[in-house]
């Protein structure tokens, strides 16, 4: 991680560099290669892209945003930081005119500025990223984008297929414009959301947790790209849970906790302790080790053989020979970039979706490749699906009751009969024991946010002491609170001698907890090694394809490389060395 | 079989097809973008009693056309009221809808039931007309059949080369994607909507102005039913809705020309062919996941909340 800030101190500070902090020389600089759009800044030294003063939102029983101020000036890449619920996405979605704040003011380019709505925000200059894509699978890229712009603007789709690809090209994000969305990677659909942006001449770009579906290399060749458009004066809004990034990327952040700004400071010479504690209210640790696993048995608990599945659809993956074994009391983290392999992968150890062969799979040496997910429960294995809602949870149905659908086990029922007070008994154990916020257990699942739902479904299935536990991205979307509290429990669990494994997109998580560590990429699984013995560049490169299957050690020198990996990002991610 | 035989079937076939094809193509747009009207058949039947009444009493048969255009988009409104509007159950309001239309039309209708109108006639397309077995069947008709026609070509290009048929696929797709880069989704879908409830209203009025024209209660006899079944078996496409549209046209006058030919099938049975086919092309559909999602407009049916 210091390797980014330091290439980035070399090469292009004074460009990056706000004006608040730059020496006058520097500017001056930034004033020649940039134009006329900052002739108003030497002139008005508060000369802002957009500032808002005193936005208060307030939502039935939440105040989502209360009295809060945020200024960015041109060219300046700001960081927006804060806890699940801490009014974030209030917040941006007001400076994209999605929801209007109660009160407080807007101004961009010095304009007082009521955003009405997305389309009013765009003619203003302002884009938007989502976090969850807003594009259209069944339409091609050129489509999808034009449906963004005005009609004039967009002008013939074969225009702006040609613009497209000079965008693309132009920054470093190579992409097909007569390809259907469908067919893209998540990485490349990030792009077209990023030209989409791009393609309308915009002077700021929100981005929502941008890096949380790309492998480590996507992440370095996004920053490229973002500090190239930083460079020619766009202003930068970015938003991430992850605050190393922040500190690589980043001249200001503003940290916001319960909705209030808690402080803003510049990433680069503040530590990242300070700012997680700034977001948290409390020093946290972060991204410390946990213990390792002081399992010295051989058994195996699971055993993953040979497993080879045909994909569904055109939207699935294909597994192709997957060989992996986990001992009681150790972690094995399954590393990936989500759509190469993942979800085939917790359904057939889940049985949701059964294997070909009942031997693929084998849970204390009997084999469950065709056992329902019921009766896998029955021998001891419990899951926490990728999907919160509508996987891991009914979103309808109460906390009572979505505890009852996995703890039926649990001495909640009775020759077919409900026993109430105990299925209220064990949800009520979920919810103290891992510090859920809800109103009770007869809340809904779907009124609970992210974090807290997650903390409840890893609660319950944790609660049922399994002897072997599938745990789908554990902390996707979870403040540092919660998700040392998921780490924390899942360590305990391990230590009671359950065998874990947990399958995330996040290295940094997969370092902490993982006693063992494979990646997937396109339906197959790396060589698996303990996490002392590897890095996160080595298990970056796996992400991203680049291993001999440990089955057929034919030609390791052959594998160079991937495609589209510049040898400058690779040393970036080289000097991204986990250090535990 | 003899080439006239043959020619009057194909005649038969259009001109059977062709209510079909009006109520199809007017759900089809509105499918496309996102809501599922299952009151066909009552928009249908308010059409068919409102376009005769008005031709009757004012003796004009093109006034008798729009108002069966407006009643169609009457009952839209109804429609688009409770389900985008207020969010009403889709499916639900839907039947509630063709029930309704029936009862009324019926109530409406009593006094004329019984009364005899001219409708409209062929007109012969000069030339076209004179081609052997096709002149017949495709340019021999009257004035309604080269509506639905042109209005499915019309439709084509418009989904095929247009901005906004761009917007509809999209919003059909995800309305809430669609709000997010600032794509008018309520407005869209009232306008998909009141489009589908006008060729309702055409479809209605071509029963009771053209094919057989007069009024009796129920006369589309589970026509709009059909046309809904067209939509899915057409897999919402407009070149398909148009085959299809005469692809059922040809079944349901089947038991006829097999009668005369001599063969005896009920009636009854082949009048179920065209529902069989659907069902048919509803479980090819769905059993291939990615493919009904590339074609099913997949927010079909499914309330919008412009927040959630």
């Amino acid at each position: 991680m210091n390797g980014i800030i330091k290439k980035n101190k070399d090469k292009s500070s004074e460009i990056i560099m706000p004006a608040s902090h730059e020496p006058e020389s520097s500017r001056s600089l930034r004033l020649e290669s940039t134009g006329a759009v900052f002739e108003n800044s030497r002139s008005d030294n508060h000369f802002y892209r957009i500032r808002c003063e005193g936005i208060t939102k307030v939502y039935p029983g939440v105040v989502a945003n209360d009295q809060v101020s945020l200024a960015i000036q041109p060219g300046e890449i700001h960081a927006l930081l804060g806890e699940n619920g801490a009014g974030k996405s209030t917040l941006m979605k007001i400076l994209y005119g999605v929801t209007q704040p109660d009160s407080g003011h807007i101004w961009f380019d010095g304009q007082p500025q009521p955003l009405k709505s997305p389309a009013h925000a765009r003619r203003l200059g302002i884009g938007m990223v989502f976090q969850h894509f807003s594009l259209f699978e069944t339409l091609t890229v050129v489509e999808n984008i034009a449906l963004s712009m005005d009609k004039r603007e967009a002008g013939s789709l074969k225009d702006l297929a040609r613009r497209i690809e000079e965008i693309s090209s132009h920054y470093g994000m190579p992409i097909d414009p007569h390809r259907h969305v469908h067919s893209l990677s998540t990485g490349e659909r990030q792009r077209v959301e990023i030209i989409r942006c791009l393609v309308q001449d915009i002077s700021l770009l929100i981005l929502d947790e941008p890096t949380s579906v790309l492998t480590p290399q996507e992440v370095s060749s996004l920053f490229a790209t973002l500090r190239k458009l930083a460079a020619e004066g766009c202003s930068l809004l970015f938003i991430s849970h992850k605050l190393q990034e922040v500190k690589a990327l980043c001249d200001r952040a503003t940290v916001l906790r319960h909705g209030k700004i808690a402080g803003t400071c510049d990433p680069k010479t503040t530590s990242t302790e300070d700012m997680a504690s700034m977001m948290v209210g409390s020093q946290t640790t972060l991204g410390q080790r946990y213990s390792f696993s002081s399992n010295k048995v051989e058994d195996k608990r699971l055993a993953v053989q040979g497993l080879t599945e045909a994909a569904l659809g055109d939207f699935g993956t294909a597994l192709q020979d997957i060989h992996f074994s986990v001992k009681p009391g150790e972690i094995l983290g399954i590393a990936g970039v989500a759509g190469n392999g993942q979800k085939e992968l917790i359904q057939l150890l889940s049985g949701e979706r059964l294997a070909t062969s009942p031997d693929f799979i084998t849970l204390d040496d009997q084999a469950i490749g065709k056992l329902t997910p019921g009766k896998r429960r029955r021998l001891g294995m419990a899951v926490v699906p990728e999907e919160r809602l509508g996987r891991g949870a009914v979103p309808d149905m109460s906390l009572s009751e979505n505890g009852l659908l996995t703890g039926f086990l649990q001495n909640l029922v009775s020759r077919g009969f409900l026993r109430q007070r105990r299925i209220h008994g064990f949800a009520n154990d979920v919810i103290s024991n891992f510090r859920v916020k809800a109103h009770g257990n007869l809340a809904d699942a779907k009124s609970l946010s992210g974090g807290n739902l997650q903390k409840f479904i890893i609660g319950r299935e944790i609660l049922q002491n399994p002897k072997l536990l599938i745990c789908a991205s554990p902390t996707w979307g979870v403040d540092v609170g919660a998700a040392n509290l998921i780490h924390q429990s899942l360590i305990d669990l391990r230590d009671k001698g359950t065998a874990i494994v947990v399958l995330s997109e996040d290295l940094d998580e997969l370092f902490q907890v993982s006693d063992r560590i494979g990646a997937l990429c396109h339906g197959k699984l790396s060589p698996v090694k303990p996490v002392t013995e590897t890095s996160i560049n080595e298990v970056g490169q796996w992400m991203a394809g680049v291993f001999t299957n440990p089955e057929s050690e034919a030609s390791e020198q052959a594998y160079a490389l991937p495609r589209g990996v510049e040898p400058e990002m690779e040393q970036n991610i080289q000097e991204k060395e986990f250090t535990p | 079989m003899d080439m006239d035989l043959i020619t009057n079937i194909l005649f038969a076939m259009v001109r059977t097809g062709t209510p079909l094809l009006l109520v199809a193509l007017g759900e089809l747009v509105c499918e496309k973008s996102g809501v599922l009207n299952l009151g066909q058949e009552g928009m249908m039947l308010m059409g068919a009693v409102i376009g005769f009444i008005a031709a009757i009493t004012t003796g004009s048969l093109i006034f008798g056309v729009i108002m069966s255009l407006i009643v169609g988009m009457a009952m839209a409104l109804l429609f688009g009221l409770l389900v985008i509007q207020l969010r009403a159950n889709q499916v639900a309001t839907g039947l509630a809808l063709t029930i309704f239309g029936a009862g009324l039309s019926a109530y409406v209708g009593t006094d004329y039931i019984g009364q005899a109108l001219a409708g409209f006639q062929p007109v012969l397309i000069p030339l076209l007309s004179d081609i052997p077995v096709l002149g017949k069947a495709l340019f021999s008709q009257d004035i309604l059949v080269y509506c639905s026609l042109g209005i499915a070509l019309a439709i084509w290009l418009f989904f095929r080369f247009s901005r906004p048929g761009l917007v509809v696929k999209a919003i059909g797709e995800s309305p809430h994607s669609a709000t997010a880069v600032g794509l008018p989704v309520i407005l869209t879908r009232w306008l998909a909507l009141l489009f589908g409830g006008a060729m309702a209203g055409l479809g209605g009025a071509y029963l009771s102005l053209a094919y057989t024209p007069l009024w009796a209660e129920g006369m589309t006899a589970g026509r709009g039913w059909i046309a809904l079944a067209l939509v899915v078996f057409a897999s919402w496409k407009v070149e398909r809705v148009l085959l299809g549209a005469w692809l059922f046209g040809l079944a349901s006058i089947m038991h006829l020309v097999l009668q005369g030919m001599g063969a005896s099938i009920s009636s009854n049975l082949l009048a179920t062919l065209p529902y069989l086919a659907t069902i048919i092309v509803l479980v090819l559909l769905s059993s291939n996941q990615s493919r009904s999602r590339l074609l099913a407009p997949m927010s079909l049916g499914k309330p919008y909340h412009p927040t959630g």
